[in-house]
């Protein structure tokens, strides 16, 4: 059984249809990339697949390990394995990153009959994960996200990533704004998270970290559809010919 | 008290929420006057405490004083309630097999054991509360006070007020109305005039309080007022940290808390007052709950010395309280931090008063309120500048944090410099628990109501930061339950 199978997908926000039609199937162990122009609807597509409410799915429907992925309330999708980086991270004032990292890691392992971590275990667990993806081990006594870069809010993104291993990761644009390392870290991060149980789909405008992450698929999504796939070397040939290339391919 | 119709109207005791786990009542025969306010009321309670003749004069020139003023309760405030019945409300209630009060800490009542036992306030010096002096009052007297051996070695006194009126006299005669005098507001002058217990410290010259004293207070019978009265005097140089914690039954009746507290500091002296108040905040429909009417004032009379005051503010109907510190030596400090939540049909009306007379006064007020339901939140502060503070300086901050959008938040600061070499400064802020929040919350598993406690913890962070760590973790639990039900 495929881990996500997507199909006929349409989702509006307000009375503006963003995604008109998507079609796309995930199995465990694969590493997919959607690639597409600002505004073609990646970000919806990801934020659907998460949950989020300001969305509203208008027809076709979502199989995530066999069961109606639309159904559930977010909290229970992250329960049941996806995970969304955000493309803005959010930040929470007052809330200490390890505070809100403990409470997320507490709230699934409960889900699934765990007991809660003490929090001399979670430290261990944290402080690993931190120096795995090279994130200021300061940055976690501090608040969500409030006073962090762009880079150290992408890669509190991936640390979270590496803490919860999720089986379906969502990466919205974690490539956008980082500089040279700290795309070479993220890159690290996903690579690591990679098994044969798990599936990422890495959603990004550029070509470039995809010369770290080798991903198995590439799709490209215009308007709402999904209008091309193929293998690894389509980015590469979107990074030659550019978006104009598949947008006349396809009219 | 039973206050009027409007309130109790379609209550019935199946209806009353059953959210409030404090909510028990304690099965124990009580020995109490009969409803209504006198002067013979006055002298019986007077009577009851084997009180000298002063106190009761004190007491008689509160009652005729209170008798007196004309326009009744204040009306600037904020919140909005039935007229009070003062003659429908019993005045003196204590639990009946406490003849004199118990001799030692084996004497208590077993019945009023298991309920604060119960309360998670155990009434012996093994247990969880190992470390902090507790003087329980349930309903108008002081059931036991814990740790009296060990804080009369250091000399300290800890122990009931009706206590301290019979051993220590001269203290109390020295101190009591000082701070807030009987004619200082109605209220005041109520609770100057009935007032059945509470507690009273001194920490002598030179001492450094070893231990947390806490009291805490359990309003038990029905149709009861509690009218508290605590005073703490910190000798010069001493430092104590005192707790204050208040639970009520669920009752279909309101119920009226008007207490006084008065802090005293000489030079050098501290004293840190933390609080969190807990009284039953009525049902979801906004019936019955605690009328929390409450007059807490600080002197900080003493050079380079400071009052400090961290409250808790989750229960009670209406909460009408502002603890205030009068700046009066020179280089005195005056803190208030404060967290006030207001859910369902909740009132608050809280905030404090700075008032700054020595040179060289600092003060600093960060004042949290969060408004959920139905909830009214006002903020109101006076930061006052006396000609004499040269060099005087107050920080502000007063944030609000919106829960849903059926609830209120005021804020009303008021400022007066009268020294031009005052400096000011005043932060506000209102705030939502955004949407954005809760999702990226959510899409980590989070529940929306973990969530929701997750960043308003977050939001009174600075606040919680100020108590004892065992209050802070109650606090925030608190927090949680006090939301429980309005969000998800
Ligand atoms: N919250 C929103 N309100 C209104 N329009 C939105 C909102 N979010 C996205 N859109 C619109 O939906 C389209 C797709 O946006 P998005 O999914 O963010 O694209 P991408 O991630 O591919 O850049 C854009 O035209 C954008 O303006
Ligand atoms: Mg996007």
């Amino acid at each position: 059984m495929p881990l996500l199978v997507i199909r006929d997908l349409h989702a509006s926000i307000g009375d503006q249809e963003i995604l008109k039609g998507v079609d796309l199937t995930v199995n465990a162990g694969e590493v997919h990339a959607i690639m597409g122009p600002n505004g073609s609807g990646k970000s919806t597509l990801a934020n659907v697949l998460a949950g989020r409410p300001e969305y509203t799915v208008t027809k076709g429907s979502v199989q995530y390990q066999g069961h109606d992925l639309l159904a559930m309330p977010p909290e229970q999708r992250a329960r049941e394995g996806i995970f969304l980086a955000f493309q803005y991270p959010v930040e929470l004032p007052g809330v200490r990153a390890w505070q809100f990292l403990k409470a997320a890691m507490d709230a699934q392992r409960q889900h699934r009959g765990l007991e809660e971590m003490s929090a001399r275990d979670f430290n261990r667990l944290l402080q690993e994960k931190v120096q795995q993806v090279e994130i200021d081990p300061e940055l976690v006594k501090r608040n969500v996200n409030e006073g962090f870069s762009g880079g150290e809010k992408k890669r509190n993104e991936i640390l979270q990533l590496a803490l919860l291993e999720p089986k379906l990761a969502l990466l919205d644009e974690t490539d956008s704004g980082l500089d040279i390392d700290a795309l070479r870290i993220v890159a690290e991060g996903v690579n690591r998270s990679r098994r044969p149980d798990n599936a990422i789909v890495v959603v990004t405008h550029y070509q470039r970290i995809l010369n770290y992450i080798t991903p198995d698929f590439v799709h490209v999504l215009m308007d709402g559809r999904i209008v091309r796939s193929g293998g690894a070397e389509l980015a590469l040939e979107l990074e030659s010919r550019g978006y104009d290339w598949v947008k006349e391919a396809v009219s | 008290m039973v206050t009027p119709k409007v309130i109790s109207r379609t209550t019935t005791s199946e209806a009353l929420d059953q959210g409030y786990k404090w909510g028990f009542s304690i099965d124990i025969d009580s020995d109490s006057a009969p409803k209504g306010l006198n002067e013979d009321i006055v002298r019986f309670i007077s009577a009851k405490k084997g009180e000298p003749e002063w106190m009761l004069e004190w007491r008689l020139k509160a009652f005729r004083f209170w008798l007196r003023q004309k326009q009744g309760e204040p009306a600037w405030a904020n919140i909005h309630h039935p007229v009070i019945d003062f003659q429908d409300i019993i005045y003196y209630s204590a639990p009946s097999s406490k003849k004199d009060g118990p001799k030692s800490l084996e004497d208590v009542d077993p019945e009023v054991r298991a309920a604060f036992d119960k309360l998670g306030i155990p009434l012996n010096e093994q247990a969880k509360l190992a470390g902090v002096a507790v003087d329980a009052v349930l309903d108008s007297v002081s059931v036991a006070t814990t740790y009296q051996g060990m804080l009369e070695k250091a000399g300290i006194i800890f122990c009931s007020m009706s206590e301290a009126v019979r051993k220590h006299p001269d203290l109390v005669r020295k101190y009591l109305g000082t701070v807030v005098p009987y004619t200082d507001n109605f209220y005041a002058s109520l609770n100057s005039a009935v007032f059945s217990d509470g507690s009273f410290a001194y920490i002598p010259k030179g001492t450094r309080c070893p231990i947390e004293l806490m009291t805490y207070f359990r309003i038990n019978t029905a149709n009861s007022g509690q009218f508290e009265r605590t005073l703490i005097v910190a000798d010069e140089g001493s430092y104590v940290s005192y707790l204050e914690g208040c639970t009520a039954p669920i009752r279909k009746e309101s119920q009226l808390h008007a207490a006084v507290v008065e802090l005293v500091t000489l030079d050098n002296a501290e004293i840190k007052y933390s609080t969190l108040q807990n009284w039953y905040p009525g049902d979801k429909e906004g019936n019955g709950g605690v009328y929390n009417f409450v007059t807490k004032r600080g002197k900080a009379q003493g050079r380079n010395s400071k009052i400090s005051w961290t409250q808790v503010e989750t229960g009670s109907a209406i909460t009408w309280k502002y603890p205030s510190v009068i700046l009066q030596g020179d280089n005195s400090v005056g803190e208030f931090y404060s967290v006030a939540l207001v859910n369902n049909y909740q009132q608050a009306d809280t905030g404090t008063k700075m008032i700054h007379i020595g040179k060289n006064t600092r003060s600093t007020i960060v004042a949290k309120g969060i408004s959920a339901g139905h909830g009214n939140n006002t903020y109101r502060g006076l930061v006052k500048i006396m000609p004499s503070a040269d060099g005087a300086r107050n920080f502000s901050q007063c944030d609000s944090l919106l829960v849903g959008d059926q609830c209120g938040a005021h804020t009303t600061p008021y400022i007066e410099v009268r020294n031009p070499t005052a400096q000011m400064e005043h932060e506000a802020s209102t705030s939502k628990v955004s949407d954005d929040q809760l999702f990226y919350c959510q899409s980590r598993g989070m529940s929306v109501e973990d969530a929701h406690s997750m960043i308003i913890n977050g939001f009174c962070r600075s606040i919680f930061q100020e108590l004892p760590f065992e209050f802070a973790m109650e606090a925030s639990q608190l927090l949680k339950v006090s939301l429980e039900g309005t969000v998800g």
